[in-house]
């Protein structure tokens, strides 16, 4: 009889993580900024359809890097998370905090139990009505979770991202100031010009009425990447 | 809750959601109307009931609309009911019947269409919309067989063949498109009276709204159960449009001003008369 090799819990813990780690850094980034009026949230994305950056509720988004299938369900279980506690309670209590948590619970259980860890890493982001300060949570791979000031980086280049943008960023940006200097930042570590056509944009705006959440088209975005005032 | 993670979970849609994992939540409420005595019987059909609701295609889209009263037997349970809500960013319903399951069928609809839209990355067709909301209205026909009676009429602006559309409901959730206009509930005859006479093709959007106010003031001129505009209070009807822009309310302010402007109309009509037949007498 074949007597299974044992391995140490660490061990296992390690390879889990290196495993995750490997998968993540093999995808594009997303950088999520902080502006006067919102948040804007920014991804490499050559697909136009196939969608990193979503709408979850009336305030809240959320933007996924790593496996696509993987963050993809996340995505889905968030927006019925909150559908779900929208309806039995009212819109305002669906918070990006409690949605964070739970997703926090969800990815960590999965990293200790299962084989394979969720090779991901998500921002939940949440734009704060009038004074409040806004919300903006990074949950990775193993669901450890960081509550972010100002700024955030999730995916392939994370580390180099974070470090541009501690360097740059300003707090009171307006829309556009923000957007030029998301694309900066990716245009600084891919070394690379970036095209309008390969960037996933949308907006939490704080003073528009009703659903907060809005995509940038392409048209929005040449305008304000070429104007030059 | 049910568990965060579970790919039991249905697709995209938010009723079959609640169906499987909070049935609780869903506004059915199954009784058994054996068990009970003939006062608690009327009693639960006496509640509060939404009454006069309309709709009417115009050139650039189409108009809905609603009183604000809401009646219980022959009390008045309230003045400011809304009737009429938002879908989404093109479409809306209004709902006759039982207050309670009305309201809860209109939030539930708007759940179910931003969910899928959220879900899908895309909305819902318009004729996707109004199949929808006959399946929920279909959901409902054991609540109906018990007196509690959830009719909608359902309009959005198609943006793919660019026109307003009306759809009409009945109680076992069929689903009919209506071209021109169209009013339910207990002033429902009396409103469609009004409009067969005044509706025409193509009108502008400030016909529109003078054709519905209009229809709904002789809704609530003829039946009790609806309320009128109420200057005193300052209650009025709700008024909504679906075009090409989306879905927009209609401001307070002008449907003040319009339903001013029929009242005095036919105030001037009223004194003419008596003036003539005192000419004649």
């Amino acid at each position: 009889m074949a007597v299974p090799y044992y391995v140490s819990p660490e061990q296992m813990m390690q390879d889990k993580a290196e495993y995750a780690r490997k998968g993540i850094a093999r995808g594009k980034s997303i950088i999520v900024l902080e502006y006067a009026d919102g948040m804007l949230l920014v991804a490499e994305n050559p697909s136009a359809s196939l969608n990193k950056i979503s709408e979850i509720y009336d305030r809240i988004a959320f933007a996924g890097a790593g496996r696509y299938s993987e963050f993809e369900n996340l995505r889905k279980a968030g927006i019925r998370y909150a559908d779900l506690k929208g309806f039995a309670y009212d819109r305002e209590d669906v918070t990006a905090k409690s949605l964070a948590n739970a997703y926090s619970q969800t990815i960590g259980n999965i990293f200790s139990e299962a084989m394979k860890p969720l090779e991901v890493e998500i921002l939940v982001v949440e734009v704060a009505d009038g004074a409040l300060p806004n919300e903006l949570y990074r949950i990775t791979f193993d669901g450890s979770i960081g509550d972010e000031k100002g700024f955030a980086a999730i995916g392939g280049q994370a580390e180099e991202l974070r470090q541009y943008l501690k360097d740059n960023y300003q707090t009171g940006l307006d829309q556009k100031a923000a957007m030029r200097l998301a694309t900066r930042a990716l245009e600084a570590v891919s070394n690379a010009k970036i095209e309008p056509r390969s960037l996933e944009v949308a907006v939490l705006e704080r003073h528009r009425a009703g659903r907060k959440f809005r995509r940038l088209s392409q048209d929005d975005l040449t305008t304000i990447l070429t104007d030059t005032d | 809750m049910h568990s965060f993670f579970d790919s039991e979970v249905p697709g995209s849609s938010f009723f079959d959601l609640l169906r499987q994992v909070r049935s609780d939540l869903l506004p059915q409420i199954q009784i058994k109307l054996e068990g009970l005595s003939q006062a608690e019987i009327r009693e639960l059909r006496e509640s509060p009931h939404g009454t006069t609701i309309l709709a009417l295609r115009f050139r650039d889209g189409a108009l809905i609309a609603g009183d604000r009263q809401a009646t219980e037997g022959f009390q008045i349970s309230s003045r400011r009911i809304e009737k009429v809500y938002k879908a989404d960013e093109y479409s809306a319903v209004a709902i006759a019947g039982v207050a309670g399951p009305c309201i809860e069928l209109a939030k539930l609809f708007e759940v179910e269409l931003t969910h899928y839209e959220k879900l899908e990355g895309m909305p819902l067709s318009l004729e996707g919309k109004a199949n929808k909301l006959s399946q929920m209205v279909k959901a409902n026909l054991p609540m109906a067989m018990q007196g509690l009676v959830v009719i909608p009429i359902f309009v959005g602006y198609d943006v793919r063949s660019s026109q307003g559309k009306i759809f009409k409901y009945d109680v076992t959730g069929g689903r009919y498109e209506e071209t021109d206009y169209y009013a339910t509930g207990s002033g429902g005859k009396d409103a469609r009276s009004t409009m067969k006479k005044l509706y025409r093709d193509s009108m502008t959007e400030d016909e529109a709204i003078a054709v519905g106010l209009e229809a709904l003031i002789d809704a609530a001129e003829e039946d009790v159960g609806t309320g009128g505009p109420d200057f005193v209070r300052g209650v009025f009807p709700t008024v909504k449009i679906a075009v090409r822009s989306g879905l927009q309310d209609v401001p307070e302010a002008r449907i003040r001003e319009v339903c001013q402007a029929i009242i005095d109309r036919r105030k001037d009509a009223e004194s003419a008369i008596r003036h003539s037949s005192r000419e004649v007498s």
